[in-house]
């Protein structure tokens, strides 16, 4: 009888999953045909990306840069791929892309514009990067590099050019030395824009500034003796004294003995995405702020600084943007001094941030709620007054958890630049669109225009929604 | 032996307003309160001294002058020799039927793309998420004026419908056909659709010059009837259920509820649909130069309402996907633990948890689309902005009175939507004892 007993001395080499279970069979398996209803939605889907780039691709694919007019794009359209394609004539973009960025802003200024938008960077750095020194470094030096690269992108004389590129060099020299000392630049960020992209003597801008630096001593000084609050007042009551009564006279002395000056820009220059940009940061940056202030406000314990809280968020909650903007341009005339005029810009920045800051407070109310309420208990019991408590404890963790509801408030404002065109003003999407198609060359143009600004839009909101989700990933501070 | 130390009981000295907490509040709020009423009288006076220098005052008798001018789109009879007053309610009622048809149509894109974003399926997954994307990431404006652009620039003229003798001889179709199973013509004219008549109409009561239809008020009051009548029948399968633990059979009994009083009052009206369409010969040849019958929608409608519903659709997606997310996975397992098929799962354990979550954006998007209405202004569509804010602004001068009537209108019309909002939040949401 043979020995039929065997014992297997070494594994098998595992063999390889069924061709079903493994690689792109498997995942197509898993993800696209799991089911007849999967089956059907991958089949809709699949013709509605068909149609889509059937539709679009040859557009863009065909699209003309060099032709001067729509006409001309149409017949080199006909001549090159026979009759009836389709392309995009892009020369509108390609001849009057100035006007879409910058209205109708002087063109041998517009190193007054860039510099301004790479300032606006390097004063954001010490905001996101307090007195680290490397980013900081990155920021201001990434700012300056696009800045020349631009300036000599759009033909800057070598003098301006040389200018920028001095100051660019200075303020990385500083964040190099003393990072922290680049929040002066910030401080000082607001005046410098407005003489940058106005123009007029400086002694202006200066002379609002040196009225919040009187109310910022005064309050320093005085809010050991006196306490937070009354001390504010105190500081806010002399610098409108400052503004209201001394200013005018000292700037215009100023102005007559030493005339520093660069030639003023007058409104209706501004226009295009200079206008968008210029609105959407003062407004971004004065409603958040207000916004903290109406938040704080509204969960105040004082029944009438919470009802007028309440009253003015809930008012401007209620209201569309668009009849904010129109009492901008129609309605704050009346309630104001009369022979008061100023700029329709301004009024329109004054409004989009009051209508702003309700929505922010909102938000940032919704990250005070969320806290327990035993943050604030056990700040008390440590003795911190109200603003120490709402500094120390209960902003830095409120703002934490408001950040995705600010930044996409933040997006909203941005996209509603677009709203005053109308009121008349000079917007990328509308004003800027209909000024160019009114051009005899470009009547035709009806896509090119949308396609470029909305592309311009997309990039700013969707790169802004991204951060905000890095920055809730990297601020996250629970373990789950 | 622990102290409890009552504050002193010292003289009352001024200095107390502010370092005393007991007092500090006080003083704040009396300085805060006489710096506003300071602030609304240096206002006031300011508003006094301007209206003087322009020699205008205030009032609203304007409202009851003849308006002068036409409105395109009009839910109740209008004419330009009716009064500005009738023109802001034609206005106004225009704003709320774009913005209910809007809230309506984003809510179904939302919710349908919503549960399509997590759905398993990789590619719709994707197609989404890139909807939601580039719609949400470029301004309303633009999606408004580029679809007020298709409509009126992209559409075929309503001659390309037509069949002429060539054709009917021929055979062959014209250029363009209908759409939605030959009911609705897109051209540039206008977009055509069926119109809801009836033969036997009831009759009409005028109510402050508005024309009501009794019709369409029994048809309302018939439906309401029936949705009474189902909920007494759940209700009461609902206690049998309870007692005895088997739920009767009631689908036919639902259905025959809801349905069949409506249906035969519609029957007995003689109901029916007037389809636009070109009038034809006794050989099929299209005569005239526009379509007859139906309704006649704009294009600032059209563009309003599609731009505002996919737009808006977006961000009711992203919250539908945020309420379904936020329930946990226990809720699934225990529901398939406890035996429950997935479609009771869904309906009775995790929709009606997701749905607190998804109330109350929803409700912001409501009030944002019911403002963003006003874009409409962009192209003309006259909406309460348009008429009282617009025409009747620039043709009697009165800014002030114009404005203000138009944000307190906005401002009611928001209060009321979120009052109504948040009665519904409240039925639904967690009841916490």
């Amino acid at each position: 009888m043979p020995d039929t007993s065997f014992v297997r001395r070494e594994m098998l080499a595992p063999q390889k999953p069924p061709a079903g279970q493994s690689g792109a069979v498997k995942w197509l398996r898993e993800n696209l045909f799991s089911s007849p209803f999967n089956t059907i939605l991958t089949i809709v889907g699949l013709w509605a990306v068909y149609s889509l780039v059937s539709g679009a691709a040859p557009w863009l694919l065909n699209g003309m840069w060099s032709p001067s007019s729509v006409d001309e794009c149409r017949e080199v359209l006909t001549n090159t791929l026979g009759e009836g394609a389709t392309g995009a004539c892009w020369g509108v973009v390609r001849t009057r892309w100035h006007q879409f960025m910058f209205g109708f802003y002087d063109q041998s200024a517009y190193w007054r514009p860039l510099l301004a938008f790479a300032l606006l960077f390097v004063s954001l750095a010490p905001v996101l990067y307090f007195g680290l020194r490397s980013p900081s470094l990155m920021m201001v030096g990434g700012a300056g590099a696009l800045l020349v690269l631009a300036l000599w992108g759009v033909g800057t004389d070598s003098w301006h050019l040389a200018l920028a590129f001095g100051v660019m060099v200075a303020l990385a020299a500083l964040a190099w030395v003393a990072p922290k000392r680049l929040l002066w630049v910030t401080l000082a960020f607001p005046a410098t824009a407005y003489y940058l992209l106005w123009g007029g003597p400086v002694w202006g801008p200066i002379g609002v500034m040196v009225g919040f630096g009187v109310a910022y001593f005064v309050w320093h000084a005085a809010q050991v003796k006196i306490g937070v609050t009354p001390a504010a007042a105190l500081g806010i009551a002399l610098a409108l004294v400052w503004w209201l009564m001394l200013q005018g006279k000292v700037t215009a002395v100023l102005a007559m003995a030493v005339p520093i000056e660069l030639p003023a820009q007058s409104p209706d220059k501004f226009g295009g995405f200079l206008l968008s940009f210029i609105i959407g940061v003062s407004a971004i940056s004065a409603s958040l702020p207000l916004g903290i202030l109406l938040a704080l406000g509204r969960r105040s314990d004082m029944l009438l600084i919470k009802t007028l809280s309440v009253g003015f968020i809930e008012f401007v909650r209620g209201v569309p943007l668009i009849t904010m903007l129109f009492t901008a341009s129609l309605l704050l005339q009346y309630f104001l001094p009369p022979q008061t005029n100023f700029d329709l810009i301004l009024r329109v920045i004054i409004l989009v941030s009051l209508f702003a800051s309700a929505y922010i407070a909102e938000v940032i109310r919704g990250g005070m709620a969320s806290l327990p309420r035993g943050q604030q208990e056990a700040a008390d019991a440590l003795g911190l007054d109200y603003w120490q408590a709402q500094r120390l404890i209960i902003m830095p963790q409120a703002l934490k958890v408001s950040i995705p509801g600010i930044v996409s408030s933040f997006i909203s404002l941005f996209k509603d630049t677009t709203l005053v065109a109308l009121v008349g003003l000079a917007d990328p999407l509308v004003g800027i669109t209909r000024i160019v198609r009114s051009d005899i060359y470009w009547k035709a143009a009806y896509w090119e225009p949308f396609v470029f600004v909305g592309a311009i839009f997309f990039i700013f909101c969707f790169s802004m929604s991204r951060y905000s989700m890095y920055l809730e990933n990297k601020l996250k501070t629970d373990h789950r | 032996m622990a102290m409890i130390s009552e504050a002193p009981k010292g003289d009352f000295r001024l200095s107390m307003l502010i370092y005393d907490t007991r007092y500090r509040s006080v003083t704040i709020q009396v300085i805060v309160l006489g710096l506003f009423i300071l602030f609304v009288g240096w206002l006031l006076l300011n508003l006094q001294a301007n209206l003087a220098a322009k020699d205008k005052d205030i009032s609203f008798t304007f409202l009851w002058n003849r308006a002068g001018y036409d409105i395109g789109q009009q839910l109740i009879p209008y004419s330009s020799d009716d009064t500005h007053g009738r023109a802001l309610f034609v206005g106004l009622l225009n704003t709320l039927v774009v913005a209910f048809f809007a809230c309506i149509a984003a809510t179904v894109i939302g919710v349908i793309a919503g549960v399509l974003r997590l759905s398993k399926n990789w590619l719709v997954g994707r197609l989404m998420t890139i909807y939601v994307e580039i719609f949400r990431n470029i301004p309303l404006l633009l999606w408004i004026i580029l679809a007020f652009t298709v409509f009126s620039q992209a559409m075929p003229e309503a001659k390309d419908f037509k069949y002429t003798a060539e054709m009917v001889q021929q055979g062959i179709d014209p250029a363009h056909q209908k759409a939605i199973f030959g009911t609705t013509a897109f051209t540039n004219r206008g977009t055509f659709i069926p119109a809801p008549v009836v033969e036997r109409p009831l009759g009409t009561i005028t109510l402050l010059n508005v024309p009501i239809s009794l019709t369409a008020l029994a048809a309302i009051a018939i439906l309401a009837a029936s949705f009474w009548g189902n909920r007494r029948l759940l209700a009461r399968a609902k206690a049998v259920q309870e007692e005895t633990g088997l739920r009767p059979t009631i689908w036919w009994k639902s259905l025959l509820i809801l349905l069949g009083p409506i249906v035969l009052f519609l029957l007995a009206s003689g109901f029916h649909l007037d389809i636009p369409a070109f009038p034809t010969d006794e050989n099929g040849v299209s005569k005239g130069f526009n379509f007859q019958g139906g309704i006649n929608i704009g294009h600032s409608f059209m563009a309003l309402f599609i731009a505002l519903s996919i737009y808006h659709g977006t961000y009711v997606t992203e919250a539908v996907r945020a309420g379904i997310l936020a329930i946990s996975r226990g809720q699934t397992e225990a529901a398939f633990a406890l035996g429950l098929r997935p479609n009771r799962t869904m309906s009775l354990i995790i929709l009606p948890q997701a749905l607190r979550v998804i109330i109350p954006p929803l409700i912001s998007q409501y009030l944002n689309i019911t403002k963003n209405t006003t874009l409409g202004m962009a192209i003309s569509y006259l909406d309460l902005k348009g008429t009282l804010g617009g025409i009747t602004l620039n043709q009697t001068g009165r800014e002030l009175e114009c404005m203000l009537l138009m944000m307190l209108i906005y401002l009611i019309l928001s209060l009321t939507i979120s009052l109504g909002m948040n009665i519904f939040n409240n039925s639904v949401k967690l009841k916490e004892r």
